[in-house]
């Protein structure tokens, strides 16, 4: 079980961000998208964690949850000591100059109407920093040459820009207004190869530059073996296995893990024929298995996968939630401690709160 | 060798633009042998969704295939084919399947309605003997409970069933050749990894010849016999599987390849190549990779590359290639 | 003095226009694509304007006192209309009066003839110009800042706001707009203002629609959540993010729905309860004149010459405008 550090960046507990169903006339709430269903995470200042999954896993609503763009339905968010989700709107708003986001779409995360000058200066305007025009204006310039980007093209349309040069931007807005917690949204998923090696160096010098954290969320195995300090893997709302890069690679505790890891195509001519492990497809997060929610697809599964929640074992460099998973030393508790929940444990809020939008 | 399967020679695609028309495509040669699967890799804005619809000879309104081109298909050249006679064709003895499964299907009509049009479109049999074909060939692709899938609509499948109909429709009249653009691009992981085994499988089978439009290296060692490399409209390398992957001799090459994260450079920078790629119109004069070229030398600037045999599979259009191998 | 209004309403467009490269852009496009209907637009607004100055004084010796107090317009001043009349019909270029062959006073000169009372045709149809872009242009000033206020906090806000706009569209939706204007009109009178309102109360519910539709797709856009992000207000979301990217939007209503405004007044007119000296008024006193022997048709050509030039140059820029404005997004993401 992850303790409670005093050293967390970012704790959080039981996360729950469901969203509801209406239909019918009266749009009544007919039952819930659950997208994230109970998330426990804690991120540690300076590393990068990494969140992987598939289509439907709700990484990415973890990250638009953490910044407040949709509200959680349940859990807690602990931030420099602060309890982030029972803020206000207003008492959260000085919070977000410490978190931003990178998206993934650099098309769509740029205004088109906006010059590159007046998108990057955005945030600066919005929390007040910079003394007057001329100095954002100079602070953007700044920022443009830090990303590579020649400041004079800051009064174009992004438009006028490539894919690559306008992650550039983005990155370079999420930066003027310095956080220390940069949340990456596949923000190098829609880029060709060549230009993700670019992006990924730069991320990699702001990091070390700015001493900046990175919740990089993202697909691509590949990309998380070279870049993450450690992975988080979700499936259908919930991590099921957390730990440190290397080790979750050579050694993944979950079935879901090792399935994943052997879909990964290698580049290794001798080595073809990846054989998948993961039977069928992907369940809508609406109806989740009961249970694990893994167990219709695991090759491994027990009787009892099916029926209770599975528990969360604890390892050394992080946690398990599969029942089959091997002990993983010497401080690991008696295995007789693990309780088994009962399936669907009760959610944060009895009801579903209202819709998520403002 | 026996005669390709598929040779296109000196395919030249353009588009009007400024001051006339501009190429897109600038005299790409391939050949897919019988059985063969060839993996076109490249980046985004090379052209290669473009030669392969060029083929097909769906290429876009305003797009051109210049008549210097030359497309032969099992020994008869497609660009001399009356539109009747393309049209059967597509769909017949070749087949497509494109990226987006989401939006390539009618969300309107069921899955099996839309495989039997395409199966009555080019065989005259009857409406019952179609549609046991299409459950034959929903099976074929591992569509569980194909039966009850017949009347399934798109939206209550996943996008890898999806993807799976998409094959079916394109294997439906035994095609002699299979044209895949990024058919796992848009698939989750584990997906991913069952749509390669189903296409692998597929193509030893059937003996169905695959083009397959890729820009991943990972999807290209998976199911690639051989290998083209694309980069501004021109092919820079081709050779086999092996001798893309292990030693890849064309500086573009070796920079994509360098440039994919692998566990070995944690810690450190990845190789990038500096610079982006030169639209169709504002292609450098002579090598096109040239400006980007950590070996560039002078000659690169002057002229355009020919083809260097580096070995009997490997070519590569380099000038610094062509004076390793000629030194 | 609504002029006035409209006229500081074109000018603070031209400063965005002209400050912003975008719109510098769309506006040289156009103006390539489009000279002629631009060229007529510019016409009807000169003469328009023309119509709207006007000053009391300098009228001829020998009119009485009330005329001499009347403010008389450029146009005015340029006809003459007092000393341009004839007894009664005239056909054009003629130089006998319709009926009864009497010699006119000013013979060959009414290029499209007379009406009933006299007056020639041509100086009713160019009267008619300012009434026809008065309707049109301040019912739009009326119409899109109602809409706007309501679509887009329908759109962005949603929930309750939505619901309670929603409601309101389909009730006002939900009366035949013609009786609706009918009964307005009689209610407020017929004074420009009072049929610029009526129109407006009636025409705000299609822009209103647009607005919340596109503000509800915007709302999604990444680029709106980034500013969230970023800590941007809502209201400054709404203002920089959501306006602007709607504006090409309601610029093409505006202009396409012009139009409908304008012929919405004629049948007012029509009904005789439109404006005084619109085209509408003319072509409702054609209705008689067209069952006459020999037909006077010289007055409804006027007024549909008007019409008809108007309208369509009107539409083919509002249509050139969709061109230009649509397939440049589209363009861009090649």
């Amino acid at each position: 079980m992850t303790m409670l550090s005093a050293d967390a960046l970012l704790e959080v507990r039981g996360l729950q961000t469901w969203f509801p169903i209406r239909s019918g006339v009266l749009r009544r709430v007919r039952g819930a998208v659950r997208a994230v269903d109970g998330v426990d995470l804690t991120v540690y200042p300076g590393e990068t964690l990494a969140l992987v999954g598939e289509s439907g896993c709700g990484k990415t609503t973890v990250g638009r949850t953490l910044l407040r763009l949709v509200e959680a339905t349940g859990g807690n968010i602990w931030f420099g000591g602060v309890n982030l989700a029972r803020l206000s709107r207003d008492a959260f708003r000085p919070f977000r100059q410490k978190m931003q986001i990178v998206m993934q779409d650099p098309g769509a995360a740029l205004d088109p109407r906006l010059t590159v000058r007046d998108a990057i200066a955005e945030g600066m305007d919005a929390f007040g920093l910079g003394a007057n025009t001329e100095e954002r204006t100079q602070r953007v310039a700044d920022l443009m040459r830090r990303v590579s980007l020649d400041p004079e093209l800051m009064w174009r349309y992004p438009h006028e820009f490539s894919g690559g040069q306008r992650q550039r931007i983005s990155i370079a807005r999420a930066l003027a207004v310095e956080p220390v917690l940069l949340i990456c949204d596949e923000a190098t998923s829609a880029l060709d190869v060549s230009i993700q090696a670019q992006i990924l160096n730069l991320l990699g010098e702001l990091k070390a530059e700015r001493k900046l954290t990175y919740l990089f969320i993202t697909h691509d195995l590949g990309v998380v073996r070279y870049f993450a300090d450690r992975v988080a893997v979700m499936y259908l709302g919930r991590i099921v296995e957390l730990g440190r890069t290397e080790r979750v690679f050579a050694e993944p505790a979950h079935p879901y893990t090792k399935a994943l890891l052997a879909s990964i195509p290698s580049l290794d001519p001798a080595r073809r024929g990846v054989k998948p492990m993961a039977l069928g497809d992907v369940p809508s997060p609406i109806h989740p298995p009961s249970g694990c929610h893994f167990h219709p697809r695991c090759a491994q599964r027990l009787a009892t996968c099916s029926r209770y929640d599975p528990p969360v074992v604890p390892l050394r460099d992080g946690m398990s939630r599969c029942v089959l998973t091997p002990d993983a030393g010497d401080n690991q508790p008696d295995r007789a401690d693990i309780t088994m929940a009962a399936a669907s444990p009760k959610p944060y809020s009895a009801e579903v709160t209202a819709e998520q939008r403002p | 060798m026996s005669t390709p399967l598929l040779a296109v020679e000196n395919l030249v695609l353009t588009f009007p633009g400024e001051g006339g028309r501009i190429a897109v495509v600038d005299k790409v040669s391939l050949a897919i042998g019988r059985g063969e699967t060839l993996a076109l890799v490249g980046e985004s804005g090379c052209g290669k969704s473009l030669t392969a619809l060029a083929i097909m000879r769906l290429l876009p309104k305003p797009g051109r295939i210049e008549a210097s081109s030359r497309i032969e298909f099992d020994g008869r050249n497609l660009l001399e084919l009356s539109v009747p006679e393309m049209r059967s064709i597509r769909g017949g003895a070749i087949g497509m399947i494109f990226q987006e499964p989401m939006t390539s299907l009618n969300p309107v009509t069921s899955v099996g309605q839309q495989v039997l049009e395409a199966v009555l479109l080019h065989e005259k049999v009857s409406r019952r003997a179609a549609r046991e074909r299409v459950i034959e060939l929903f099976q074929m692709v591992g569509i569980p409970d194909a039966r009850t899938r017949f009347g399934a609509y798109p939206h209550q499948l996943s996008g890898g069933l999806k993807q799976r109909v998409m094959i079916a429709t394109a294997m439906a009249m035994r095609p002699r050749l299979l044209i895949a653009d990024e058919p796992t691009t848009a698939l989750d992981a584990t997906i991913r990894a069952q749509i390669l085994e189903l296409l692998r499988q597929l193509s030893s089978t059937t003996g169905t010849a695959v083009l397959l439009i890729t820009h991943d290296f990972g999807v290209v060692n998976e199911i690639a016999d051989r290998v083209a490399v694309m980069y501004a409209g021109m092919i820079v390398e081709e050779g086999t599987r092996r001798d893309l992957l292990c030693q890849p001799r064309h500086p573009y090459a070796q920079g994509l390849l360098k440039s994919i994260p692998r566990p070995e450079a944690r810690g450190g920078r990845l190789e990038e190549i500096k610079g982006v790629v030169p639209r169709p119109g504002r292609w450098p004069p002579a090598c096109r990779f040239a400006p980007r070229c950590p070996s560039a030398f002078d000659r690169c600037g002057a002229e355009l590359p020919h083809r260097t045999l580096v070995s009997p599979s490997q070519g590569a259009w380099c000038h610094l290639v062509e004076y390793e191998v000629h030194a | 003095m609504l002029v006035v209004l409209l006229l500081a309403g074109g000018v603070w467009l031209a400063r965005v226009v002209s400050r912003d490269r975008y719109w510098r852009e769309n506006a040289s496009q156009l103006w390539r694509r489009r000279p002629i209907a631009l060229i007529t637009l510019a016409l009807f607004v000169g003469i328009g304007l023309m119509d709207s100055i006007g000053w009391v004084g300098g009228g001829t010796p020998g009119d009485d006192d009330v005329a001499a107090l009347r403010s008389r317009t450029l146009i005015d001043r340029l006809f003459q209309p007092e000393r341009f009349t004839e007894a009664s019909y005239s056909a054009p270029l003629a130089s006998v009066s319709f009926y009864g062959a009497q010699p006119l006073n000013h013979p060959g000169k009414h290029l499209l003839g007379t009406d009933i009372l006299g007056r020639d045709v041509v100086y009713r149809t160019a009267k008619g110009v300012r009434v026809a872009l008065l309707i049109g242009g301040f019912t739009s000033l009326i119409v899109i800042p109602i809409a706007l206020l309501f679509g887009v906090s329908a759109g962005y806000f949603g929930a309750r706001i939505d619901d309670a706009v929603f409601f309101l569209m389909t009730v006002l939706a939900s009366v035949p707009s013609l009786l609706l204007l009918i009964a307005l009109v009689m209610v407020m009178g017929r004074g420009t203002l009072q049929v610029c309102v009526a129109l407006g109360i009636t025409g705000w519910v299609h822009f209103c629609r647009i607005a919340r539709g596109e503000t509800l797709k915007l709302r999604e856009a990444e680029f709106v959540d980034a500013a969230r992000a970023l800590g941007v207000s809502d209201l400054t979301i709404i203002r920089r993010h959501v306006l602007p990217n709607i504006a090409h939007l309601i610029i093409i209503t505006f202009a396409l729905s012009f139009t409908g405004l304008v012929l919405a007044e004629t049948i007012l007119s029509y009904l005789g309860i439109g404006l005084e000296g619109s085209w509408g008024q003319m072509i409702d006193q054609a209705r008689n004149e067209l069952s006459r022997t020999p037909i006077i048709w010289w007055n409804l050509a006027g007024a549909s010459l008007g019409l008809f030039a108007l309208v369509l140059a009107v539409n083919m820029i509002a249509d050139a405008l969709r061109d230009i404005i649509d397939p440049r997004t589209r363009r861009e993401g090649q």
